[in-house]
């Protein structure tokens, strides 16, 4: 698979994930159990970068998932 | 004159301890009088002290902690905290804290605080934590629009880098080291150093499945106290002999040299009894002075350090110094606090580190894929058992990493490691051992 596949795959998968916003990194492991985990992060942090993906973090955990998606700061009455 | 009335905070003023209240007053009413361009809010710190009051009335926290704030292809450095009563606290609507990664051993040039403070003071609520637990600086309050600048000006104008957060390598931390301990078995700021510009990617973004310290204490005495505070506990110690001056012992033993080089002399303890002080307190009981010579049976030797540090003038750690490696320690959030166990017990530690970071790269690529979410390393050992976890790190079973026999922890034959595997002739074993 290409990497545009890869990302769409994971597009895909957490596009279809109802009622679930923020994924922990394994949760991308999962989707990819060929490839080793240190790949994968690579390919998490190459969506991040290009903002298709987001991390929340906080302070102690850091979550991942759709950029905009979920609750946001600002818009919690607006869900 | 105060913004918001707090008297229950007030209370906290009095009683003969420094008081974080005076000082978040002091920085608010600076913040008043101050001709500084402020970029965050000028009322960031009496709003503090308001909406800390209001929690106190409400015995309810008023903090809405985490959320996506951060700077450009970093995951970690900032913590997002929000106020959840921002029309009547303004000045605290967004109140992020920065963690930037502290030079190695905190040595500071009274410039670079300066710069530092100026920064926090305009970009920020100037309130600050010299140091976090973990070793960061800790810049405590600014807003969203802030964190871009601020770390623009981190990186530009004070060459510092912003440290870990979340489930990545936390900022690592070092003792004072080779800069000024004579007990440094290794350069511990150059460890550090080098391991935090080598794991750039590890310390930015998060990938791992908890957060990973990394801590260097130069020798047993532990001034960073590794082996509680971190999954990888990096402790100098010493193959051969400890040095004896035994002139130098005889100089203690007469009072000519202060015991623990003049420390402790706040009260007249009597006069030094090197049978009672030292030799009694060896935790081996390895140790001899029969008045003209003081004799160490070395190979009993624990590396407590505590006849180093009563006589440093006199005894000195060896010569064919490195590290021990050790991992899993973690606070008590789940089970309990947990202290590092020796898994390397001596490793040369000297530039480029391959040795470690071959370690470092093993053991972190086991976790990630075995680890659960939110499991610390020291949790996972537990769980996967200690002879897996060297097993992963390709180490032999060593009686060094126990602490007595059938104590921790159980290592079990495999059949590949036994001479016939576990098939045996039975005539033969009947020759030695009867039915």
């Amino acid at each position: 698979m290409g990497i545009e596949e890869d990302k769409q795959l994971i597009l895909d998968t957490l596009k279809s994930k109802k009622g679930k916003t923020k994924f922990y990194l394994k949760d991308f492991n999962g989707m990819f159990p060929d490839r080793k985990p240190r790949d994968v992060k690579k390919l998490v942090n190459q969506m991040v970068t290009e903002g298709l993906l987001e991390y929340w973090s906080s302070g102690s955990t850091t979550l991942i998932g759709l950029k905009g998606a979920g609750k946001q700061h600002d818009a919690e009455d607006e869900e | 004159m105060a913004k918001h009335k707090t008297p229950m905070l007030d209370e906290l003023e009095k009683g003969k301890w420094p008081s974080f209240v005076s000082d978040i007053k002091q920085e608010a009413e600076n913040r008043e009088k101050t001709n500084v361009d402020l970029q965050a809010p000028k009322d960031a710190c009496s709003d503090l002290l308001g909406l800390l009051e209001l929690t106190y009335v409400d015995k309810v926290v008023h903090w809405k902690h985490g959320g996506i704030v951060g700077v450009f292809g970093y995951g970690g450095g900032v913590i997002g905290r929000y106020c959840d009563q921002p029309d009547q606290f303004p000045g605290v609507r967004d109140f992020h804290t920065i963690r930037v990664n502290q030079p190695s051993s905190k040595f500071y040039s009274t410039e670079f605080l300066k710069q530092l403070c100026d920064l926090w003071e305009r970009r920020g609520s100037g309130l600050t934590n010299m140091h976090g637990s973990t070793g960061d600086i800790i810049l405590l309050g600014t807003t969203t629009p802030q964190i871009e600048e601020i770390f623009w000006e981190l990186t530009h104008n004070l060459d510092q880098d912003l440290g870990g957060s979340g489930s990545n390598l936390r900022t690592p931390s070092d003792c004072i080291g080779m800069g000024r301990c004579e007990y440094a078995c290794y350069d511990t700021m150059a460890l550090c150093y080098n391991l935090t510009m080598e794991y750039q990617d590890e310390l930015h973004r998060p990938a791992f499945p908890y957060k990973f310290k990394f801590k260097f204490d130069g020798c047993p005495n532990g001034c960073v106290a590794s082996i509680a505070r971190a999954d990888m506990s990096v402790i100098g110690t010493w193959r051969d002999d400890i040095r004896i001056d035994q002139e130098a012992v005889k100089g203690y033993v007469g009072g000519e040299f202060k015991p623990n080089a003049g420390a402790h002399s706040g009260r007249d303890w009597g006069t030094f009894d090197i049978q009672k002080e030292v030799i009694g307190l060896c935790p081996t009981h390895c140790m001899e002075w029969d008045g003209k010579k003081l004799k160490i049976d070395n190979k009993e030797c624990t590396r407590c350090m505590h006849c180093i540090n009563v006589m440093p003038r006199a005894l000195r750690i060896g010569q064919d110094t490195g590290a021990s490696i050790l991992f899993g320690a973690k606070a008590p959030i789940l089970e309990g606090a947990q202290m590092s166990t020796l898994t390397v017990p001596f490793m040369k530690i000297e530039d480029p580190y391959d040795e470690l970071n071959g370690l470092i790269e093993k053991v972190w690529d086991y976790w990630s894929e075995e680890g659960k979410n939110r499991e610390r390393l020291g949790e996972m050992i537990q769980r996967v058992g200690f002879q897996k976890f060297i097993e992963v790190c390709e180490l032999e079973p060593d009686p060094r990493m126990i602490q007595e026999p059938r104590s921790n922890p159980y290592i079990f034959w495999k059949e590949e490691d036994v001479p016939g595997g576990w098939d045996r002739d039975v005539k033969e074993f009947r020759k030695k051992h009867q039915r």
